[in-house]
Order: C-alpha cells, then structure tokens, then sequence
C-alpha cells in the first residue's frame, strides 16, 4: 500500500527543495519527535539540505525530557521484591541520579520488557502474588494505550497492577518553548502519530499567534522531503497553516475515541520536564476515580518540583532539547556520554537527540 | 524419570544411566567414534583450525530450531567460515536440575543430525548438572577442529581494495525469529531461524576460488561483522542498503520494533569478501545453491583506511558510516 | 525512545476488541478498543499493540491527488 507521493524520485523532490531554499533567507526548521529525529539520521538527510535550511531536533522524545526524579522513583521501586516493572525496552538503560533498570535487574529486581500494555496486563494476571508497574512513558500517542490498560484491569478486576504516569503532551511543550523564545524557530516538522490522535488544532496557535508554518508529517524519507516541500512552500509564500503531509495517519480531528479514553483516565497537570523545568498542563496525572492503578499513590512515589540534579547541572540535555546546542556543542558528547554510558537520557534514547548525532551524524 | 535431577550428575548410577541411556544412543553410529573423555583422531597433512563457542540463548526452541541445532551450526560454521573443513565437535552440557530428559533427547537429536549433515562427528564429551536457579535450563559448549586444505587461505591479510561484499541471502532472519518468542513482544512470524550449516556452501566457493575472506555475522550481525573485518584489514568498505537482501517479514518486524536489520543475529548466512574477477562464477555457485539463493553483492571494498570504516549508502544517496552497536539492541515502541 | 512507531497491519479477524492483525507475513494480536469501527480487511495503524488510526484508502489516495497537483503548480 503506497499512499505517499511516490511521482517523484528522491534527488527530484530534493532538487525541488533547494529550487524553493533558493528565494529564503536562512532557515531553522525544528521535527519535534524524536522518530523524525532518527528517521533524519538513518537516511544521513542533513547533509544534502541546502545549506540555508537547518533542522534542530526537538523535544519530542518522551526518555530525554524524563525526569531525573521520576527515574529515581521507580528504580526505588524496582528494589520492592514484591514489585514487577513492566516497561518499553529504552528506559532500561536511562540514568537516574543512582543507576539504570538494567542495572537494578542485573541485581535481581523484576523488571520484564513488554512491547504493549497489554502484555503488562496479562503479566499481571500471571503473577497474582507480584504487583505489576507499568512504567507509562509516551506522548498523545501511547497514552490512551495506557488509559485503557487501566479500564481493563479495574473491569477485569486485576488489583495488582497499576501505572506510573510520567505521560507527558506535546503542544504544552511547543508553547513553552517558543514563549521562551531564545530558539530562533521558523517552521515546524510536527509529529505524525502524536498528531493521529489529537488532529490539527492543538497546533493552531502556532500559526496564529507566533506566525509559524507547520507541517504534520510522516516518517518514510517520502514523506519528510514532501513535509520539508510544505512547509518552505508556507515560507515563500509567507503564511503559517497547519498543513497535514502525512495524510494516510492523520484525520484533521485526529482520533476523538482515543482523546476521551485519555481523558477518562487521566487529567492534566504541571509536571517537571528535563530541561525545561516545570510546564504547566503539560502531564497527564491519574484521576482519583483510578488511584488504585496509580502506582504514585499505591507506591507513594513523591514528585517534588524543586529537586535539582547536579548532573542536569552540567549536562546540556536542555538546550539540546531546546534546539538551542546541537548535541556536538556538549562538552560531554562522544567523551564522558556515549550510549553505553550516557550521562544524559538525550545519550540513552535510540531517538534522542544526542544517540542519534553520535550513530548517524558523526 | 522425566526430569533432570542433581543425581544425574553424581558420577553414580543415575549419572552412568544418563550417559548411556539418554545421550550415547543419540550419537551411535557414530562412524566408530567411540564417546570418551579424550578423543584420539588421527592427523593428515594441512593446518588444523579449532573454534570452540558456548550457547546460553533463551528460548532454547525457536522457529527453525532450537539449542542444540544452534551448538553445532555455531561451531560449524566458524570453522568453514576460516577455510576450513570441519571434522570433529566436543559437546559439553550444563544442565539445570528439573530439566526435561524428552527436552535433552530433542535437543541432542537436532545437534547429531545438524553435525551428520556436516559430516561432523561428536568425539567427547561432557555433562554436569547444577542446582535448580545456577544456570537457566541448559547451556552447550562445543567445540570443534577442521582440517585447512593445504594452499587455501581465507584471512582479513588477503583483502584488497576493489575486492566485492556479497552476502548469501536474507539477513536478520534468526534475531527475528528468536525474538518473535521473547516473553513481552508476542507477534507471529512467516519465518524461520536461518541456523544451518554452511561447509558444504562453503567448499563450493572454495573450490571457484577469489575468496579473499569470510565470516559468518552471528550476533551483533552484519554492521558488525563488516566492521570487524573492515578493522582488521585496514580498509573501507562501502556497501549500499537497497541491495541488502531483507525478508519482507525482518523488515516489517524492524519497523514495528525499531531494530536495525544490520545488527540483527545470523546463523546462516556469509559475508563474503571476493576478488571482483570472479564476481560472475562466485554468484552463480551461490544462486544454484538452495542457501545462497538469495545471494547478492552489497558492497565493495573502497580503499585502504587504517582505521578501519564501513560506509552505508543510504537511499538519499548519503553515505554514513556505521557504527559498532552500543550494549544490546532492545525493542521500542516509542 | 520517542515518540511514537506506528505501523500499518491489515486486519484478518476481529473478536470484540481484540483483532489479529497481519503485514508481510507478521501477525500480532492487537486491541482495537480505540478504533472500534475497523473491520476485517481494513487498514489500521497500529502502535504499541493497539491500532490508533484506521485508514481510510480511498480518502487518503484523494487527498494525495490533490496534494501532487500543489506541488505541480508551485514550482519556483
């Protein structure tokens, strides 16, 4: 099934790329999510983009802006013998301020690599003396998979399993980002799947308030050559829309069934992002009707949003992730981080930022 | 008895009963080879090559095999792999304590027919049993010696600049298949590990000639068998990703786990480093041999670099290299 | 780990909200609780054992007609 715009070759949609960089001054075009990021290194994209146009990797990788303190709470909760970690196969190996769950697994705690929430479920229900904690990393995209793990263990009635949300939305984050406003930002390569779910409008401030091109896009190397068309096409042509490239995953209101399993589950809060501090609405935190699959409360895992990390200190994760520094400006790349020993989560991430400058662009 | 107990390992009755009962019967007929604890094996002329490698993997059966077929591919292919012709295998068990002995007799059947396959023969061996908890069901060690043809020569000294880098089929088929039955990812697969042995394909090439050199990409897989060899013979290699044959199920699989294909497992397959002279005849042996069929030139060998580099030419037409995988690959989902 | 790997299955049955799903010769049982109006045969995008996106071919291939005809007529 082809449904990208395959008319064209690869060199004719680049030389149609360089033809419309030609009329524009220097441009900074940041893809948010961290799959576009990794999509971008594998096909070694950058180094035939004209020289004018820049593409910054964003915040859109849900290890990278994970938090120290959240690492560190269910690493604690991992020595809990009763206690089995269900959990995606990246945050093994990301760093908490006192080691990685690889780490913790290697000295006996349970902790099991599921690829759905599904799976973690029927873990549960096979271990009826454990209790199962499925670490709930993701954006839009992975959070209502989460939600709805949790309307199926309270009908099944499976009381030992519970989630840990660190979920986390994207359009807050954008937000803060540009109200920050150090980045020069011109254009915007938006997240396909994340934007299956929640459509196009999230996004409308973009344009509007801050007159800034935007366009959804998918994750072939088609579909990011024809995104890249788009949204240079909005700057010659001096607009800011929400354009939708990737047109086979993505309705303009995006999937309204998966936004009210999320919101039934889930409502939002200010919650600490790595490098960015504290973004208001910007987590998904599990309604009091749930607390009995929340794993914060169940655990009493506090989060205090004043807690400060001396590696953060001197990691420069943040403004990697504010597009501020390529991962090559850290002092640390490539030297003291490496993905084998990261210090920062933006290092540990197959898609984060630094991991895939060090793999692909080096 | 059903099961594997610690009296097993004893040295006692049970442990004689296991040996003979169980094990020794599997490998009867074993051309006269008598199982003791040192083989003597007469030697003609050449240069003995000898590998040995411990298997650990879990699961223990998988789609195409299972720890005993992969034991002796393992050890097979590593010696065809050098040039030589594999002739003798140890097999050294470690058992867990509540193993089932139907397990064992279908493990060791599968490695006895894979080794007769190969005409290789088991000479000795070993069997320990450890506490339940010590080892995780059952690990094999084999080990193996080949005899090297006088004036045959497959080593990383004899690649040249220009030389061809073919692989003999599909890659990553065997990481698939292990990890289509890992505990937490369960999907289905139209595939099969592609564990097999090679010295029969091998000898084939051999005998064509222009092989500067070998390898069969096991774990770690292709990316790192080419940087290997890349390394240690001082060169660049170039090699271009849409010629790289992938089943259509690998690359699906990849797709939804977010693995590289390049750094998935093989148990079959060859990276094979030729003279470009005989491109035509090293391909038509391949392709009218049921394990090469898919065979297909990836690459070639670009020039001498001393650091040793192998360069992927991506569908943007970009070249970048590739890099050593950093700790195990591990599935994502997001 | 980012955001999201999604990948297009076509749907072989369904059994309430759980449907076997197949590309390429990969089958997986996944949820179809968030896309509930997905029928055997369908198309769905599917991310982390559940579909998130049914696609509809029809409206995609229109939508890229009209698509490839912006790209025409631009051209600098």
């Amino acid at each position: 099934m082809k449904l990208h715009n395959t008319e064209r070759n690869y060199s004719e949609k680049l030389k149609d790329i360089e033809t419309l960089a030609r009329g524009l001054p220097a441009v900074s075009i940041m893809e948010i999510c961290g799959t576009h990021t990794m999509a971008i290194g594998r096909s070694g994209l950058r180094r035939v983009l004209p020289d004018n146009i820049r593409l910054i990797s964003g915040p859109g990788c849900p290890v990278c802006v994970t938090h120290d303190r959240e690492i560190d709470n269910y690493l604690e909760l991992a020595k809990d013998k009763r206690v089995i970690i269900a959990t995606f196969g990246d945050l093994l190996r990301v760093p908490g301020s006192k080691g990685t769950l690889n780490a913790a697994r290697s000295q006996g705690a349970g902790v099991v690599v599921v690829y759905s929430t599904l799976e973690a479920l029927r873990l549960a229900s096979n271990n009826p003396d454990h209790e199962v904690v499925f670490l709930g990393v993701g954006f839009e995209t992975t959070a209502p998979t989460a939600a709805l793990s949790i309307i199926q263990a309270k009908s099944q009635g499976l009381g030992n399993y519970s989630v840990y949300s660190m979920h986390k939305l994207v359009p807050p984050a954008l937000e803060a980002l540009l109200c920050d406003g150090s980045v020069k930002l011109d254009g915007f390569i938006c997240p396909g799947h994340v934007s299956t779910i929640i459509g196009t409008s999230p996004y409308t401030f973009v344009a509007e308030q801050y007159k800034k091109p935007c366009v959804i896009t998918g994750f072939e190397i088609h579909d990011i050559l024809d995104g890249l068309y788009l949204l240079l096409l909005q700057m010659r042509q001096n607009k800011a829309k929400i354009d939708i490239q990737y047109i086979r995953g993505v309705k303009p209101d995006g999937n309204p069934i998966a936004r009210k399993t999320m919101d039934t589950v889930f409502r939002t809060g200010d919650v600490l992002w790595r490098g960015f501090g504290v973004i208001p609405n910007s987590g998904l935190h599990i309604r009091e009707e749930y607390r009995d699959y929340d794993a914060s409360v169940k655990f009493g895992l506090a989060m205090d949003h004043h807690y400060i990390n001396e590696k953060e200190a001197i990691c420069s994760c943040g403004d990697i992730l504010k597009g501020l520094k390529t991962p090559n400006e850290c002092d640390l790349f490539k030297g003291l981080c490496t993905p084998l020993n990261p210090f920062g989560p933006c290092m540990v991430s197959t898609e984060g930022a630094c991991a895939a400058y060090y793999r692909y662009e080096a | 008895m059903d099961t594997i107990t610690l009296a097993h390992g004893s040295g006692g009755r049970l442990s004689r009963e296991l040996i003979e009962e169980i094990i020794y019967p599997i490998f009867n007929n074993n051309n006269g080879h008598e199982l003791y604890d040192s083989a003597l094996l007469p030697l003609k002329k050449g240069t003995i090559a000898m590998t040995t490698d411990s298997f650990v993997i879990s699961p223990i059966f998988f789609p195409g095999g299972n720890i005993g077929k992969l034991a002796a591919c393992g050890t097979i292919n590593d010696l065809a792999a050098a040039g030589a012709i594999p002739k003798y295998m140890s097999v050294g068990l470690i058992i867990e304590e509540g193993f089932l002995i139907k397990d064992l007799q279908e493990i060791l059947i599968s490695l006895y027919e894979t080794a007769v396959e190969a005409d290789v023969y088991v000479v000795t061996g070993d069997t320990k049993i450890v506490e339940r908890g010590s080892a995780d069901r059952i690990y094999i060690n084999t080990s193996g010696i080949g005899i090297v043809p006088e004036g045959a020569s497959v080593s990383p000294k004899n690649i040249n600049v220009d030389d061809l880098v073919i692989v003999n089929g599909t890659i990553g088929d065997h990481g698939m298949a292990i990890l289509s039955c890992r505990e937490g990812l369960s999907f289905g697969v139209n595939l099969k590990s592609d564990c097999t042995p090679l010295n029969g394909l091998v000898k084939e090439l051999l005998d064509v000639g222009g092989i500067s050199c070998m390898r069969d990409p096991t774990r770690g897989g292709l990316a790192s068998i080419l940087l290997e060899l890349a390394h240690q013979s001082g060169t660049k290699m170039e090699i271009c990703e849409k010629a790289i044959p992938l089943h259509p199920s690998v690359r699906a699989g990849c797709d939804m786990l977010g693995l590289d294909p390049l750094y998935l497992a093989n148990e079959g397959k060859l990276a094979i480093i030729a003279n470009p002279s005989k491109e035509e005849e090293i391909m038509r042996v391949l392709q009218s041999h049921p394990l090469g069929k898919n065979a297909q030139v990836i690459g070639r060998v670009a020039s001498r670099d001393l650091k040793g580099t192998v360069l992927l030419e991506t569908d943007l037409g970009v070249k970048r290299p590739l890099m050593l995988l950093e700790g195990e690959e591990l599935p994502r989902i997001c | 780990m980012s955001m999201c790997l999604a990948v297009p299955f076509k749907i072989i049955s369904t059994d309430g909200e759980m449907a076997v799903v197949e590309v390429n010769g990969l089958t997986q049982n996944i949820s179809i609780a968030l896309t509930p109006e997905a029928l055997p045969g369908d198309w769905v995008l599917v991310h982390a054992g559940y579909a998130i996106h049914k696609i509809d071919e029809a409206e995609a291939k229109e939508t890229l007609k009209l698509w490839e005809e912006i790209h025409e007529a631009s051209q600098y």
